[in-house]
């Protein structure tokens, strides 16, 4: 039973208790209870306004960037709550990377992109190995090998993506966060992010908030279903409906309100 | 004198817009109504205006600056190289008429008013645009700017009756470092003060131009407040902040009024800023003070020195606008 318990630990790296966010008064989302697991792709899905990107946010203390922004509850990495006091959050981002929506490659080259987090962390390592690891990973070392020293901003939408992708590889984190990191990018580009996802699977644990239904059907494991709580429309706020594997989720939801989204039904 | 500054700069601009407009009379002129026509030719006329002006300026400096030098007392090579500048000496001749001092105590100015402006306008800069709160800004940056409308005199006393005598207390009774009472430091110092608005408000607005996803990318890899600062919004905005330097350092060599009153009048090929000197632009209003008879060699000697700093400001136009583009093909 103890050993039984000791092996769930280690397969599940966050763990929300309660967790609710607000901007000023405004609550955005309420009470998630939340468990991901490792070396899974978990995806987060629901409607524009639900609180996805906020949820996703709390993984590595973004929000606190916004000044309005306070976070109850408890959110653990690893079995330690990360919001707990003098817990320093630079600390926590060093171990989560995060992927935009929008690329947004610093105005530096290619090299310095992948290096930025890398040097910040005082990496002792040869970084030039580094750099070209990080973007083979990121499935972009073919195409940028001759030009490293160009800057980040040249190259295409989808390929820079990619850049950030190898930005926050570079920093050796643990879990990757994407919010909905395809969105910018045409259908071929959406697919080589997808493949690549896949492949980091392996060695990362990957939280990726979606709209894009087949994208959380194709890629994810684990699906978590927000939205809007129907018993208080007025106020928007968000909760979790629905939570669970991918597969289970997307043939027989639990709940009608599940149903209805996945399959174009909703509002 | 700042005129001589300001044409330089003037002459840049208005040669750009009267070309735009040029092109667009010919535009207009095309089937457009007549109102409009008469709009276009009426903005023609305006920077027709403007060229001419300029222009009258230019051709008047530098007729005079060829007066100058067609008299036998000077001659071009001793005027850049020479190192004695004494116009009002009763013998006017070649080695008294080297322009040198003026150059040296004009740069050694903007040198050290740089130096005391660009780190502390630069740090003002990231406090506003990346530590301080939007309450503290709101207050902060409109202070900032009303120091940068006090008029230059007001800079001038202040340097004599405050900093001269903390210079004096200090560095002569502290140190025992002779310190004249006309010092080119106390007048850097306050030309520094003065050109800080400049820079921390320009660079600050470069840094706030900086697209907020930058930071966040910066902040999901782990970076501290500062390394976010100094690692990425200040890179990104480089351009715009070294625009604000050579604006600063230009208005620095312009700066007349607070430097004559707080560094003297005395030409010295000296890099001791403790002494008193003298820069181009005080020399010109000196003697324009001293009403120096038209035609007279000091009257025409305000032009050659006019002419020597408009060279020196276009020139300084120009290498920043090679450094902006420069960094604009890097980082854009
Ligand atoms: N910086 C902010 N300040 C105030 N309110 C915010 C801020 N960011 C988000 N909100 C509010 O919080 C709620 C949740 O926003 P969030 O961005 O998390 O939604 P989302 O599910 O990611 O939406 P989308 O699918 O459109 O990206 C929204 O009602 C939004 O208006
Ligand atoms: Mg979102």
């Amino acid at each position: 039973m103890s050993a039984d318990q000791n092996s769930n630990n280690h397969d599940i790296v966050f763990t929300t208790k309660q967790l609710s966010v607000y901007y000023g008064r405004q609550l955005a989302i309420r009470d998630i209870d939340l468990s991901i697991q490792r070396h899974k792709i978990t995806a987060i899905i629901g409607p524009s306004g639900c609180g996805k990107s906020t949820l996703l946010r709390s993984f590595n203390r973004m929000n606190e960037l916004i000044p309005t922004a306070r976070v109850e509850g408890q959110v653990y990495y690893n079995e330690k709550n990360i919001y707990a006091e003098g817990i320093d959050p630079v600390s926590i981002r060093r171990h989560i990377g995060m992927v935009f929506q929008k690329p947004n490659p610093f105005p530096k080259s290619i090299y310095d992109n992948v290096a930025f987090g890398a040097r910040i962390n005082k990496y002792q390592g040869d970084m030039d190995e580094l750099v070209e690891r990080s973007l083979r990973q990121a499935a972009l070392w073919d195409e940028v090998k001759d030009k490293l020293k160009d800057s980040g901003l040249a190259l295409s939408g989808g390929q820079q993506q990619r850049l950030c992708i190898a930005r926050a590889l570079a920093t050796e984190p643990d879990v990757i966060l994407m919010d909905e990191p395809a969105s910018a990018l045409d259908p071929i580009a959406t697919l080589r992010i997808e493949e690549l996802m896949e492949e980091l699977k392996r060695n990362y644990t990957i939280i990726v908030v979606t709209h894009n239904m087949q994208q959380a059907s194709r890629v994810s494991d684990m699906t978590a279903f927000l939205s809007i709580d129907r018993n208080d429309l007025e106020a928007r706020i968000g909760i979790l409906v629905e939570y669970g594997a991918t597969q289970r989720m997307f043939i027989k939801p639990e709940m009608q309100e599940t149903e209805d989204y996945i399959t174009g039904r909703f509002g | 004198m700042q005129e001589v500054k300001r044409v330089s700069v003037r002459e840049i601009i208005a040669e750009r817009k009267s070309k735009k407009k040029l092109f667009g009379l010919f535009k207009l002129s095309r089937g457009k109504s007549v109102w409009e026509n008469v709009i276009a030719v009426g903005l023609f006329a305006c920077s027709v205006f403007t060229i001419l002006v300029t222009l009258g300026i230019i051709i008047t400096l530098f007729s005079e600056t060829i007066n100058f030098f067609s008299r036998p007392e000077v001659n071009l090579w001793d005027f850049l190289t020479g190192t004695n500048w004494r116009p009002l000496s009763s013998n006017p001749s070649p080695e008294n008429f080297g322009v040198r001092p003026l150059i040296r105590g004009t740069l050694m100015i903007a040198f050290i008013s740089g130096a005391v402006a660009l780190p502390i306008g630069l740090g003002s800069a990231i406090y506003l645009s990346e530590y301080a709160s939007e309450e503290v800004r709101k207050v902060l940056k409109p202070a900032l700017e009303v120091l940068a409308g006090i008029p230059t005199v007001v800079y001038g006393y202040f340097a004599i009756s405050f900093i001269t005598p903390l210079l004096q207390r200090v560095l002569e009774d502290g140190l025992g470092i002779d310190v004249s009472f006309f010092n080119a430091l106390s007048a850097s110092v306050v030309v520094g003060v003065m050109i800080i608005p400049m820079v921390a408000s320009i660079s600050e607005d470069a840094m706030r131009a900086v697209p907020s996803s930058l930071r966040e990318g910066a902040y999901a890899l782990g970076a501290t407040k500062f390394e976010v600062a100094t690692k990425v919004v200040v890179p990104a905005a480089l351009s715009g902040i070294i625009a604000a330097f050579i604006l600063a350092i230009s208005r620095a060599i312009g700066e007349t009024m607070a430097v004559m009153i707080a560094a003297g009048a005395t030409p010295r090929m000296t890099l001791n800023p403790l002494e008193s000197v003298q820069t181009m632009t005080s020399f010109i209003v000196q003697v324009s003070f001293g009403d120096a008879p038209s035609g007279s060699i000091n009257g025409q000697a305000i032009y050659a020195v006019g002419a020597t700093l408009f060279v020196i400001t276009f020139l300084m136009n120009i290498i920043s606008d090679i450094v902006l583009r420069r960094f604009r093909e890097v980082y854009e």
